[in-house]
């Protein structure tokens, strides 16, 4: 869940104190806010229980569906009657209860609490993927020391890995346990969701929860000999439980080469995230995976076991045989014949007739000669255990040009068709068969994509002076998506010695907070030495299954429509529009330069960019009605498998439908909006709202935003200085209409989904230093420094620039870039209030999204230092320039969830903050609902020593799933705000994001 | 048993040699880039022949010797119509029309070795075979006026198992005019822009990295290595009375047994040393 409040105030409002209001506001405000509510809420709960689940994939609201029916229908009954005070109790007792039902799990929690922590610092992605694991399965307690642990662990990164090893061989016995966790895990993100919307209900469901509980749902694993694997999985696992399961049943330890996929159709394929739950993942019924090879070893005889090197081989004939890793004819003939001398032992001229080479497939298209020729072979190759067989299989095919290189169809900026190859040591172009490119790891900076588009920021090549970007158009969003996800993983797997630590709050970040979570390649290495055991036994089958169809029913027939959508979308911009997309983000992030010509002035793109931006958020939203009336088609019906998969793996619809909803419910409540606004240009403000959604000047506007998150976030944010709050990414939203922002480089991940990863080179030393590219880094960074400086000059667009920069060169240098943050913002607050009007809003979300990109990236750190003790909650303010640049934690009295709560605080706040009370002249509540969101706005009109100030305040709950792009809603939602009140500023932006530990309701 | 050429550690070997005798014509009609001092062809021959002697008596290579074809005058460079890359050989479609028909003779004596062969159908394709520099573990295809994307399409279909990564090629008329592999893992490289350009974009393109030998002078880049089992490293490098600076280059090379070899008639019509000879490795029947 998410929660947003913006406050936007003409004048100001107490600084701090609201902080610590907004944390409590949620209980107090809704409850406020609910007797107004009453009327909407019944219907769109109804709604949203009849989806039930499906729902939960498309961008409905998560804690909602969640929560069970019954509790939802007490909201319903007694919604008026819940008043602040029954309100704020609860969350007492909340925490009470937890105490309470503490001392149950701590057995459990201990043991896995060390698993966790070992995990956490084995993968070091403390954050992002480790944080909602932690806070479902550590008890409050531990949280804390777990996270010192991982923090040093991070720091320490190589040092760790010979605690990664015992914990492996623990892993297998933890698993069980693992379970269990995950059964808790159930019941407390249960609590904390209710704990979101109502503290009440989450008393009463406490008791509920304990009969209920297991609901399980069979999987299959179609394993790599061709055999099936299913068990049952507890309803909520995540796609660790099922991997490791698949991993267990398989006797494999080295284990972090292979992952499990899934079939979005016929032809994509998706990596079943570990870290997440698997149904917000796959949307489809039957829940079919595929146990794959996702990190093909350089060097395969580096692996430890045979049996880890024979699963590569199956791996590798299934590749061969699909044409996937295509081979000459002799290679061909010779990998099969070591294939015979692995499943069949030395040639035998008795048993071994002419047709037995027949039985098994080496090739697409095996010809007689060919089997001719593997028999020859397979009589030179006598003696040959099976693993040497295997080694020896491997040794070739390691060879091969497109071992390991993952094929993703793409077109280059003039519309070329070409591949993009994502590999162990970066990125390769191909056109037809042909490379035209590669961009080693140690070459790019920046891996991002941005709906279609996927762009890697290349280091400028040794006579240049400026990083060149480079576009790629994909399919469609979900296209870009995984491939910037493919090579973040490989990036990290191969590069790194440990993960990167995934985006922390993002709230103000734009785009996805994916990051790899699993082992790199070193670690895992490192991990395998420490394997002692006898090796396995285990039965090499007949390759004859090689020849069996392995992909995965196609899933989700709708999800093409999805995505369809989704593209069109993507392509309103057109191919052009990509290309100055392009141009534009270099110019507007990097200061860029695309193809090695630097361009600084961004700004003529940026109107440009802006006209499209409404042209395009017009059509978004044509598309997210039609979307959300689609979506809703299937999900009332109920329909089993294909729809919801459609619907769940879209989460770009899903996002694209949450938004509208909020514009909506703004409509309803513009016209109660009129009544108080700040002094300043509220009528100008009203105008342009009225022309898109009516201007609503609620007051707060709580975004709820998704499980995936399973945070609370609040963002308060001055509407009038811009902040905002372009979230990110997370999933395949199309939604936000910003692509049109490229001309914000920040907007970038407003939109759709955007994706950004830059690589921190803290590679393996060794290996960059083999790189040519050493000497670059070096005067790279020098040319970074002096970007940086340039940076810190007032320009909006080039804020971007200098994080990205900062990034790459260390993590020392996060204060700075907090501070060049703030700067920033004063510069895009100047901005935002020059342009006036539609322009205006293009540009503030430019501004915001770059600030906002500032944030994630200093965030992550920053927030871990501020984290309590026992509870995970966690605040951030970061105050504009003017004020000092700050940095503090707040402690926010909820327990069991995982909250996280930003603050940003414009400069305007001063003056509140020394405040008088001045005179209340008018207040007023509006509230609002809709499918993944609830709004509602306080306005409160005071007068102050004979100034008037409008303050507006506005919550904006998102619920929904994993797969609803929070930050997007979020983005949206704040700059949906501003909109409606161009004239106002944005003070603050209060973001909660509240990781619910556990959903209950099932259908 | 060698699978993908038996990797690196088999570069260079070879047992055959397909050489081709040239043509009197050559002198007046060999295509050249730019004119200047005729052929000699009578010291033209002696130097060829000094050449085959060498691969054939100094390193017991099985040469295969074409007759000359007087209608032919570029008939001597073979290798612009054959590449051959352990078992397969590809015959090519020269960009120069007037050679085209050198591929006939070709075609015929690698039939007679018994090599897996293909045949560049595609009237869109060129390519010569001087840009085809094969380093071992992967292609490089120089994309010049004689070699286009679509021939270089067709060789990396051809040889499936490598990666085939295109380098554009200028002031030069083939790729391999200013650099060669003159080892397992060394690339030979001329010293004028174009070249160490070129090398720039194979860096790039490589997931490998070699070793480079950088030479004054692009012609001399242009050498010929060979592994011969009981003579090791072998190079054939022009020699110091033609290139002296790049002959003291090669010269440094300890481990490598060096054979200088006059080239200087022929290169009057852009021929080298690899240009005249194509070089397989017929791995002996079980």
């Amino acid at each position: 869940m998410l929660c947003l409040s913006v406050v936007t105030m003409t004048t100001e409002v107490g600084s701090e104190t609201e902080v610590k209001k907004d944390s409590e506001q949620l209980g107090p405000d809704k409850a406020k806010d609910k007797p107004e509510e009453a009327s909407e809420t019944p219907e769109n709960q109804k709604s949203k229980e009849a989806s039930s689940e499906e729902a939960q994939d498309s961008s409905l609201p998560e804690p909602t569906s969640q929560s069970s029916p019954s509790s939802q229908k007490k909201q319903k009954a007694s919604p008026e009657s819940k008043g602040i005070s029954r309100f704020l109790p609860p969350w007492l007792k909340k925490q009470k209860s937890y105490t309470l039902a503490e001392p149950k799990d701590e057995p459990k929690k201990k043991a896995t609490g060390e698993e966790q922590v070992i995990e956490e610092s084995e993968s070091q992605t403390p954050e992002g993927v480790a944080q909602p694991r932690k806070s479902l399965e550590e008890a409050a307690e531990n949280h804390h020391n777990a996270k010192a642990d991982d923090k040093e662990k991070q720091s320490v990164s190589s040092a760790e890995t010979p605690q990664l090893v015992k914990e492996d061989g623990k892993e297998m016995e933890v698993e069980k346990v693992a379970e269990k966790k995950e059964e808790n895990e159930e019941e407390k993100e249960k609590r904390e969701t209710k704990e979101v919307q109502t503290a009440e209900i989450k008393t009463d469901d406490i008791p509920q929860k304990s009969p209920k509980k297991i609901k399980t749902v069979q999987c299959k694993v179609m394993l790599l000999d061709g055999t099936e694997y299913s068990c049952d999985l507890e309803k909520r696992a995540k796609g660790q439980v099922l991997f490791d399961k698949v991993c267990e049943h398989l006797n494999l330890l080295e284990k972090d080469y292979f992952g499990l996929l899934f079939y979005e159709t016929s032809e994509q394929k998706n990596w079943l995230d570990p870290s997440k739950e698997i149904k917000r993942q796959i949307r489809s019924l039957p829940w079919i995976f595929t146990f794959n090879v996702k990190f093909y070893p350089p060097d395969p005889s580096q692996l430890t076991e045979d049996i880890t090197r024979y699963f590569l081989c199956l791996q590798l004939r299934q590749d061969i045989v699909s044409g996937r890793l295509p081979c000459s004819f002799v290679t061909h003939a010779l990998l099969g014949s070591y294939t015979l001398q692995a499943e069949l032992g030395d040639h035998d001229p008795e048993e071994h007739r002419r047709d037995y080479i027949s039985e098994f497939q080496f090739a697409p298209n095996q010809t007689q000669e060919m089997e001719e020729k593997v028999a020859e072979l397979h009589k030179t190759h006598r003696g040959l255990t099976p693993a040497q067989a295997d080694s020896q299989f491997l040794e070739n095919a390691k060879r091969l040009s497109m071992y390991g290189v993952d094929l993703h169809h793409a077109k280059d900026s003039e519309g070329v068709d070409i591949m993009l190859g994502v590999c162990a040591n970066g990125l390769l172009i191909y056109k037809d068969r042909l490379r035209i490119n590669r961009f080693a790891w140690p070459k790019i900076l920046k891996i991002s994509y941005k709906r279609s588009n996927f762009y890697i920021k290349v280091r400028p090549a040794e006579l240049e002076q400026f990083e060149s970007t480079i576009g790629f158009k994909l399919p469609n969003h979900r296209a870009a998506k995984r491939l910037w996800k493919v090579c973040v993983e490989h990036h990290t797997f191969f590069r790194l010695v440990s993960p990167e630590q995934p985006p922390k709050a993002k709230f103000l970040t734009l785009g996805s907070k994916f990051r790899y979570s699993g082992r790199t390649q070193a670690q895992t290495r490192q991990a395998s030495n420490l394997i002692d055991r006898p090796a396995p036994y285990f039965e090499r089958t007949s390759s004859k299954r090689v020849s069996r169809s392995l992909d995965g029913a196609p899933m989700g027939i709708s999800d093409q429509s999805l995505r369809d959508f989704s593209a069109t979308g993507g392509q309103a911009a057109g191919d052009k529009i990509i290309d100055t997309e392009a141009a534009g983000q270099a110019n507007l992030k990097e200061g860029g330069r695309e193809d090695g010509s630097p361009v600084k002035t961004p700004q003529l793109e940026l109107t440009q960019d802006g006209k499209s931006l409404e042209e395009e958020i017009t059509s978004i939203l044509f598309s997210k009605e039609g979307f959300g009336a689609s979506t809703r088609g299937p999900f009332a019906a109920a329909s089993p498998g294909p729809a919801e998969g459609a619907a769940g793996e879209q989460t770009g619809a899903s996002a694209a439908a949450a938004p509208p909803p909020q514009r909506h419910a703004s409509r309803a409540e513009g016209p109660c909006t009129g009544v108080s606004n700040a002094d300043k240009s509220s009528h100008e403000t009203l105008d342009i709202v009225e022309e898109k959604k009516q201007a609503e000047f609620g007051i707060e506007e709580t975004v709820v935003v998704d499980e995936t998150n399973k945070g609370k976030m609040q963002v308060a944010t001055d509407a009038g200085e811009t902040c905002k709050v372009e979230h990110l990414s997370k999933k395949d939203s199309s939604s936000l209409p910003s692509d049109s922002s490229s001309s914000s480089s920040s907007s970038e991940s407003e939109d759709e989904e955007v994706g950004e990863y830059q690589p921190h080179h803290r590679a393996i030393e060794e290996v960059i230093r083999e790189e040519q590219e050493e000497e670059e880094d070096m005067k790279r960074k020098e040319h970074e420094e002096k970007i940086q400086h340039v940076e810190a000059t007032p320009e909006g667009s080039k804020l971007n620039v200098p994080v990205e920069h900062t990034q790459v060169t260390a993590e020392d240098l996060v204060q700075k870039n907090t501070v060049t943050v703030a700067t920033e913002e004063k510069k895009l607050s100047e901005e935002v209030k020059q342009d006036l009007g539609q322009e205006k809003e293009e540009e503030q979300l430019k501004l915001n999204g770059d600030v906002s990109h500032v944030d994630i990236d200093v965030a992550p750190q920053l927030i871990c230092c501020s984290e309590p003790p026992v509870v995970k909650t966690e605040m951030v303010t970061i105050s504009d320039a003017t004020q000092r640049t700050e940095i503090s934690t707040k402690e926010i009295p909820i327990v069991q969830t995982e909250t996280k709560t930003i603050t940003y605080e414009s400069s305007q706040l001063d003056g509140s903050a020394g405040g008088d009370a001045g005179m209340l002249v008018s207040a007023q509540t509006i509230t609002s609902e809709s499918v993944s969101t609830t709004t509602t706005t306080h306005i409160t009109k005071m007068v102050k020593g004979g100034v008037s100030e409008t303050r507006i305040e506005k919550r904006i709950v998102i619920t929904g799933d994993a797969d609803i792009d929070h930050d997007e809603a979020l983005a949206q939602a704040i700059k949906e705000a501003k909109e409606q009140h161009p004239d106002m500023s944005v003070t603050r932006v209060v973001v909660h994001k509240e990781t619910e530990i556990a959903e209950e309701d099932e259908e | 048993m060698a699978g993908l050429g038996g990797g690196p550690a088999a570069f260079g070997r070879c047992t055959h040699a397909v050489v081709r005798a040239l043509p009197e014509s050559l002198c007046r009609q060999a295509l050249r880039r730019s004119a200047g001092p005729e052929v000699d062809f009578a010291r033209a021959e002696r130097e060829h022949q000094l050449y085959v002697g060498v691969l054939r008596g100094k390193l017991g290579l099985q040469v295969l010797e074409l007759p000359a074809d007087e209608s032919l005058p570029d008939c001597v460079f073979v290798e612009d119509v054959a590449v051959v890359c352990e078992e397969t050989a590809l015959l090519t479609r020269p960009g120069a029309p007037s050679r085209r028909k050198e591929v006939e003779a070709m075609k015929r004596v690698l039939e007679s070795l018994n090599l897996n062969i293909v045949e560049m159908v595609d009237e869109n394709a060129t390519l010569d075979g001087g840009d085809v520099l094969f380093t071992g573990r992967e292609f490089f295809v120089g994309l010049s006026r004689r070699t286009n994307q679509r021939g270089a399409e067709i060789l990396a279909d051809t040889f499936k198992d490598y990666a085939v990564s295109t380098v554009p090629v200028h002031d030069s008329l083939h790729l391999k005019g200013f650099c060669s592999m003159a080892g397992p893992n060394l690339i030979a490289i001329g010293s004028s822009e174009a070249a160490q350009k070129a090398l720039k974009t194979m860096q790039q393109m490589s997931d490998h990295r070699y070793d480079k030998l950088t030479v004054p002078d692009d012609a001399a880049a242009n050498c010929m290595y060979l592994n011969i089992p009981s003579k090791g490293h072998v190079l054939l490098h022009r020699a110091p009375e033609e290139y002296p600076e790049s002959a003291k280059v090669f010269e440094k090379l300890k481990d490598h047994m060096l054979i200088p070899i006059a080239n200087t008639e022929l290169e009057k019509v852009d021929g080298s040393l690899t240009c005249c000879a194509v070089l397989i490795n017929k791995a002996s029947e079980l």
